[in-house]
C-alpha cells in the first residue's frame, strides 16, 4: 500500500511546527526542548475554544498545520494512546468527592473522540472519522488505518496523532512527561505525482528504529507513545529514500517505505 | 463492495451471557433493566446489568488486565462455542492474519475511579495500585482480547463514544480489503462505571425510571453493559455485511444535528455500498436511546431516508444503552432477525411520540428478514449505519 504525504503537523516542546522543526529533526541544529503554549484553534467558534483542554489544542493544532486553511473535507483518523488524562483526573477526582460533582462538559471531553468532535466542528466537515488507541502502537496503527482507508475507498484522508502529558496523580501508573502531536495529509497513489511517498512494508519481530544518535530527541520519543512516529517525521526530514521501522504491538515493528 | 459473512458470533447484555438469552429476551419482549443496585450510591436511575461479571475471573497469567471490562469481555467469549469458532479460524487463516478491532467508550476506567476514591490524599497514586496500560488505556481489552484468544494480527481499539463498535465492521472491511489481514475478530465491551452514570446524570440524560424510547413521556437513558463479538471473513454465503455508511455531524459535542441531516447521510451511504434501495431493508435496529433530543433527530433521519416506510424498532429498553457495545450488541440484533425470522419490538414504549412520524413495531413479531440496517450515533457527531443481509451463492 502507496500513499502520498501531502502535509504534515507537529507540536511538541521544542518542536513548534514542521517547517521550522525540519533542521532538528534532519540533524543540522540541536534538539532544545522548552515549554509550549497551545493554541486554540481560530476557526473554532469562541464557545467551543473555551472549552477545549490542551490535549485537544494540540491535536487541533497538528491537524491545522498539516491541511492548511484549505476547507477540503477530509475523513479523519485520530489516533491516541491515552485520550486526555487531564480531563480523567478532574473526573476522577470529582467522582471520588462526596456529591461526586461531575461537569457536563468534561465529560463530554472526556470521549476519546473529543479532538476529532472539536475538529470537525470547527472546520464544518462532515466526513467520516475514527479515533482509537492501541497504546505504544497508536500511531502505527493510525497510519495503517488511514491508508488502508486512502486505498480502499480512493480518498484523502487526514491522520492525527496525540497524547498529552499525565497529570500528577496518574503519572506513576502512565508516565507521559511531554505533550506530542503530529498529523498527515495522506492522498490515493498516483503514478506521475511529485512530492513524499510512503509504502508501507511487513510487521517483523525486527525491533524498532530509535533516535540514538539525538539522546535528547530519543528522550522526547520515548516520553510520549505518539512520539513513536519520530523516525518517521526524522527520516521525512532528511528527505531522501530510506525505510524506518515504528513500534508495533507486542515488541513488533512496522516498516515503513519513504520515497520522494 | 466485498461481502464479509459472520461465520460466527456470540453476544451478553442484560438480557443474559449467550445468543439463547438475547434471542428470547428480544422475542419474549422482555426488559431486563432493573433499578440501579450497585454498591456505590449512584444517581436514581435504571440500569442494564450484566449478572456474573464479579464472578469471572482471569487466568492467572494475565492476571494484570483485571478490571470489570476485561471480565466481561471474557465472559461473553466464553458462551455459544465461540473459542471454538476462533480456533477454526485461526486453523483457516492462520493466527497473524485474523486482525482484532474492538470498540469500546470507557474501556477499565473503573480501575482508575476507584484508586482516586481509596486513595483520596495520594498526591501521586502508588507505582503497582493497578496496571494502567492493560486495564485503563483504551486499547486495554483489544489487547487482551488478542493475547488470550492467541490472535497476533493488526489490533485496534475503536472509541468514538456510542458509534464505537458499529464502526469496527467498517474497519475490519476496509483492513481485509487492503490486505491487511484475511479475516477479522470484530467486538464491542463496554462496562458500567461511574464515569458514564454520573457523566449523563450531569447532562441531564438519564432516564430516572427505565428508558423509554419513541415514548411521549421518554425522559432519557437506561446505562446499560454489554460485549458482543462477531468472526468477519469473505464469504460467499451466509450472513454478513454488505454495507456501512460513516459521518460527522460537526453540529455539537453531545447533541445530535436537530434534523439528522449527516445521521441520514450515513444511511444512504450504507444502503449505496449495498447497492440496495430503501425499500429493500426489512428491517432498522434504530439507535432510539430514548433521549428527547435523540429520538427527535432520528425520527428526521430515518423520515428523509425511508420516507415512514420500514419496519423499525429500537433495543434499548430490554438491554439499556451499552453505549460503546450497543453498536456491536444490536448489529447482531439485527443479524439475529436475518438469521431468525422476527422484528423485535419495543417493551418500554407506553405511547409512541405523536410527534415521531416513523412509526416502530411495540411488540415482537415472527417476519422473514432478508436485509436489516443498524444504526448508531455518538457523542462528537460520530454516525455510523450498517447494512446486514442474506449472501446468497
Amino acid at each position: 500500500m502507496k500513499v502520498r504525504i501531502a502535509g504534515v503537523g507537529l507540536i511538541a516542546p521544542g518542536l513548534e511546527g514542521w517547517q521550522a522543526s525540519i533542521p532538528v529533526l534532519a540533524g543540522r541544529a540541536p534538539y532544545s526542548p522548552s515549554p509550549f503554549e497551545p493554541k486554540a484553534p481560530a476557526f473554532c467558534p469562541p464557545n467551543e475554544r473555551r472549552r477545549m483542554t490542551p490535549v485537544i489544542r494540540i491535536a487541533l493544532q497538528a491537524a491545522l498545520e498539516a491541511m492548511g486553511d484549505e476547507h477540503v473535507d477530509l475523513s479523519t483518523v485520530f489516533a491516541s494512546s491515552e485520550g486526555d488524562l487531564g480531563v480523567i483526573d478532574h473526573l476522577c477526582t470529582a467522582l471520588a468527592e462526596p456529591h461526586r460533582p461531575v461537569s457536563p462538559t468534561q465529560f463530554h471531553n472526556s470521549v476519546h473522540n473529543a479532538p476529532a468532535g472539536y475538529w470537525h466542528l470547527g472546520r464544518k466537515s462532515h466526513a467520516a472519522s475514527t479515533s482509537l488507541s492501541a497504546g505504544e502502537a497508536s500511531f502505527a496503527s493510525g497510519l495503517m488505518d488511514a491508508m488502508s482507508l486512502v486505498h480502499t475507498e480512493a480518498r484523502s484522508v487526514l491522520l492525527v496523532a496525540y497524547d498529552g502529558s499525565t497529570p500528577e496523580r496518574l503519572h506513576p501508573l502512565c508516565p507521559i512527561d511531554q505533550p506530542f502531536a503530529c498529523a498527515l495529509v495522506l492522498q490515493p497513489w498516483a503514478s506521475r505525482s511529485g512530492g513524499v511517498w510512503l509504502e508501507l512494508g511487513a510487521i517483523t519481530a525486527e525491533p524498532s528504529d530509535t533516535l540514538a544518535a539525538d539522546p535528547a530527541l530519543e528522550g522526547l520519543r520515548l516520553a510520549n507513545p505518539s512520539a513513536r512516529a519520530l523516525p518517521l517525521l526524522c527520516a521525512m526530514a532528511i528527505g531522501s529514500e530510506r525505510s524506518v521501522r515504528l513500534p508495533y504491538l507486542d515488541g513488533s515493528s512496522v516498516t515503513l517505505g519513504l520515497a520522494v | 463492495m466485498k461481502l464479509l459473512s459472520i461465520a460466527d458470533y456470540t453476544l451478553t447484555n442484560a438480557f443474559g451471557a449467550g445468543r439463547t438469552a438475547s434471542l428470547s429476551g428480544l422475542r419474549g419482549g422482555r426488559s431486563a433493566l432493573r433499578p440501579i443496585d450497585l454498591e456505590e450510591p449512584t444517581p436514581k436511575t435504571w440500569i442494564g446489568r450484566v449478572d456474573g461479571v464479579e464472578d469471572v475471573s482471569l487466568p492467572a497469567s494475565l492476571a494484570g488486565y483485571d478490571c470489570r471490562n476485561n471480565r466481561l469481555a471474557l465472559l461473553a467469549l466464553e458462551q455459544d462455542g465461540f473459542l471454538e469458532g476462533v480456533r477454526r479460524a485461526i486453523a483457516r487463516h492462520g493466527a497473524t492474519r485474523i486482525g482484532v478491532f474492538l470498540g469500546t467508550s470507557t474501556s477499565g476506567i473503573e480501575r482508575t475511579e476507584h484508586a482516586y476514591a481509596s486513595l483520596p490524599d495520594q498526591k501521586h497514586l502508588p507505582v503497582g495500585e493497578h496496571d494502567h496500560a492493560l486495564t485503563h488505556n483504551m486499547a486495554a481489552t483489544g489487547r487482551f482480547v488478542r493475547e488470550w484468544l492467541g490472535l497476533r494480527g493488526p489490533m485496534h481499539v475503536i472509541s468514538t463514544a456510542c458509534s464505537s463498535s458499529a464502526k469496527v465492521f467498517a474497519t475490519a472491511w476496509r483492513h481485509i480489503q487492503a490486505g491487511l489481514c484475511d479475516a477479522a475478530l470484530v467486538g464491542g465491551v463496554d462496562s458500567l462505571c461511574l464515569t458514564t452514570l454520573y457523566g449523563f446524570n450531569a447532562l441531564e440524560l438519564l432516564a430516572s425510571g427505565p428508558c423509554r424510547p419513541w415514548d411521549r413521556d421518554r425522559a432519557g437513558i437506561s446505562i446499560g453493559e454489554g460485549a458482543g463479538f462477531a468472526l468477519l471473513e469473505p464469504a460467499a454465503e451466509g450472513i454478513g455485511l454488505i454495507g456501512y455508511g460513516e459521518s460527522s455531524d460537526a453540529y455539537h459535542m453531545s447533541t445530535p444535528h436537530p434534523e439528522g441531516l449527516w445521521a441520514a447521510r450515513a444511511m444512504q451511504d450504507a444502503l449505496d455500498r449495498s447497492g440496495l434501495s430503501p425499500s429493500d431493508i426489512d428491517y432498522v435496529n434504530l439507535h432510539a436511546t430514548g433521549t428527547r433530543a435523540n429520538d427527535q433527530a432520528e425520527d428526521q433521519a430515518m423520515r428523509a431516508v425511508f420516507g415512514g416506510k420500514v419496519c423499525c424498532s429500537g433495543t434499548k429498553g430490554g438491554t439499556g444503552h451499552t453505549l460503546g457495545a450497543a453498536g456491536m450488541i444490536e448489529a447482531l440484533f439485527a443479524c439475529m432477525a436475518i438469521e431468525h425470522g422476527f422484528v423485535p419490538g419495543m417493551p418500554t414504549l407506553g405511547q409512541p411520540d405523536p410527534s415521531l412520524h416513523t412509526p416502530v413495531v411495540v411488540n415482537a413479531r415472527e417476519q422473514r428478514v432478508d436485509y436489516a440496517m443498524s444504526n448508531s450515533f455518538g457523542f462528537g457527531g460520530s454516525n455510523c449505519s450498517l447494512v446486514f443481509g442474506r449472501i446468497e451463492a
